[in-house]
């Protein structure tokens, strides 16, 4: 029954994703279109988070760094290499294995989970310093300079694969983000039914009973959080891909931006965070339309206050509000 | 030997700073066990204050030494009052709640000043040390630090209310039975760290510029001295400023800032690796 009810999800937010990807661009401009693809982009960079924090219970203050590392890792590759399809791969593992390392110490160091928030806040920052200090002639990787505080604004978009003479249009871009977002949600509803997503679930709920019961708690956080990352990764490529890398991508006001959004959608859910992500991005961007206000300001009250008043998010407490309403 | 006077300054220096800026967290996080993401931008607030008082008059020495501890200290009262008690006991909330403080932090005093980037020069002109000189302002920062190191251990040590603080920070329920007013101690110890907060951010202001994210700079290296000092937390503190603050003044010297920097962090996590509970959850264990 619950795996029918999962299987349904899944194929119904396929079917969504389907119906976005073919129905939007016809309807949208060309800005618009990429609009919304940063917009898919962040949310599934919620989504790799409501993961790892939601089910993995592992509080990562650092996700934007694998979103951050991710783009960079796209950029450079698709710089030196000669078709950017081969630069997927690269941009998908370096984030996966930078969250496999940075995991190895926490997990491994038998970390409490107070001080992992802190510990992937400063890996963040130190990135962040670390790129904005690349400038200069000095820092370039093959053919791709770094560019300190500028990034690098001539990441070359994807392009149809075997045929680096054709790149992708924005349109087809936003087919490919809406496609990853869906399958991605797809695919976390899977991992989560499977016997490893209870075991990772398990674990969220009493990390010492699980171990008791003979799972390896540690291989399974770090596995849980290295597929996190490579999420992120896939967030930041294709961010990378309409926008274009910049140190920003590491700030603290991106690793910021994507708690609040899994924090007031809902911790432990995968859809709450999805809309979560996509109301708070239109309400910053209406907040960054107001002269007088700056979005931090707004940005920073509405965690507050979702923390005070919704601390369980939206999508639980809809979810409570509809069913007391209903007989 | 000159040389090694005034690189040997210059550690001391870079120690000072460290313990200055994280002092504050180690009253609020290491005793009451608050995790305040907004203590960068308690600093910010306290360097503000210092310069706004400057700029209203206020001889500079009172700007910087009392009037930025009052207003930050004021200002801790208030988010304790408003968010934090509402929160004891929940730390991933806390840190979220803080969080959302240290942005909305940021916004406001980003829309009031700008961003752009304030201050005043450094008092106490230049020392002369053979053939190098450096500024007086650092000598006298080392020395605010070690006066100020001094004073709160001196009130936890030896006055009642320090006492009071420590048994309410150790076991709220016993104090509590005891007649202990906790919710009190809990307020006014949060007051105390703000206010140390607010007094290191105008102390650094001189010598590191003002601008409304210069807390972002500090936070994490404040968090990562207090989680290695462990959980004695003024000898863990001291400990780890000073281990830390010499990789980062050596790793300065060798190779570049921000190279120092990541060295440090580095050397910070490799330590949480070797001590999870911190330096003083092995070494120093019965201090405070």
């Amino acid at each position: 029954m619950e795996d029918r009810r999962t299987l349904l999800q899944a194929v119904l937010a396929l079917l969504a994703g389907g119906v976005a990807a073919w129905w939007l661009p016809q309807v949208l401009e060309l800005f618009a279109i990429i609009n919304a693809t940063v917009y898919v982009a962040m949310a599934l960079l919620a989504l790799s988070l409501a993961l790892v924090w939601g089910f993995g219970g592992i509080l990562c203050f650092g996700q934007a760094a694998f979103f951050g590392l991710g783009g960079y890792a796209y950029a450079v590759a698709a710089l030196n290499l000669p078709d950017t399809t081969y630069a997927i791969p690269i941009a998908l593992g370096v984030p996966m294995l930078a969250a496999a390392a940075l995991g190895y110490v926490m997990f491994y160091g038998k970390v409490s989970d107070v001080y992992m928030g802190v510990i992937t806040l400063t890996v963040t920052l130190i990135l962040f310093n670390f790129i904005n200090s690349t400038a200069g002639e000095e820092w370039r990787i093959g053919a791709a300079p770094l560019g300190g505080f500028n990034g690098i604004p001539s990441t070359p978009p994807l392009n149809m694969p075997g045929d680096p003479g054709t790149a992708l249009t924005p349109e087809q871009i936003f087919v490919i983000a809406v496609a990853c977002l869906a399958g991605c949600y797809a695919a976390c509803k899977l991992i989560l039914r499977s016997h490893f997503g209870r075991v990772v679930t398990a674990i969220r709920e009493n990390e010492l009973r699980a171990a008791l019961l003979g799972y390896n708690v540690r291989l399974h956080k770090l596995a849980i959080f290295a597929i996190g990352g490579l999420m992120a990764g896939l967030a930041g490529m294709l961010f990378a891909n309409c926008v274009f890398v910049s140190p920003t991508m590491f700030s603290l006001a991106y690793s910021g931006q994507v708690i609040i959004w899994v924090m007031v959608g809902g911790v432990g859910t995968l859809l709450g965070p999805i809309i979560g992500a996509m109301l708070l991005q239109a309400l910053t961007a209406w907040a960054g339309t107001l002269p007088e206000v700056n979005p931090n300001l707004i940005l920073g009250l509405v965690l507050v206050v979702a923390v005070l008043a919704i601390p369980r998010g939206l999508q639980p407490t809809m979810a409570t509000l509809l069913r007391r309403r209903a007989p | 030997m000159d040389l090694v006077l005034a690189t040997g300054i210059q550690a001391l220096s870079g120690i000072a700073t460290l313990l200055l800026i994280s002092l504050g967290l180690a009253i609020v996080f290491g005793m009451m066990r608050v995790i305040n993401l907004a203590h960068g931008e308690f600093l910010m607030l306290g360097a503000y204050s210092a310069i706004l008082a400057v700029q209203a008059g206020i001889n500079l020495w009172v700007a910087m030494l009392v009037v930025a501890p009052l207003c930050v200290g004021l200002f801790g009262v208030v988010v304790e009052r408003l968010v934090i008690r509402r929160l004891y006991g929940r730390m991933v909330d806390t840190m979220l709640a803080t969080w959302g403080l240290s942005l909305a932090l940021i916004g406001a005093v980003t829309m009031i000043f700008g961003n752009t980037v304030a201050g005043f020069s450094a008092p106490l002109g230049s020392v002369q040390i053979g053939a190098y000189s450096t500024s007086g302002y650092g000598l006298f920062l080392i020395a605010a630090t070690m006066v100020l190191l001094a004073a709160v251990w001196a009130v936890l040590r030896f006055t009642p209310a320090g006492l009071i603080a420590r048994g309410t920070m150790q076991n709220a329920g016993m104090a509590a039975a005891l007649g202990v007013p906790t919710e009190r101690v809990y307020a006014l110890s949060f007051a105390a760290g703000a206010a140390v907060s607010g007094l290191a951010g105008a102390l650094i202001a001189p010598m590191s510029g003002v601008v409304p994210t210069m807390g972002t700079a500090y936070i994490a290296r404040s968090f990562i001295t207090v989680i290695t000092g462990g959980a004695a937390m003024l000898a863990g503190t001291s400990s780890a400023a000073g281990l830390l603050g010499s990789v980062n003044t050596l790793g300065t010297f060798v190779t570049t800032p921000v190279l120092g920097e990541v060295l440090m962090l580095a050397v910070a996590i490799l330590l949480l690796r070797l001590l999870p509970q911190g330096i003083t959850g092995r070494f120093f264990r019965r201090s405070l």
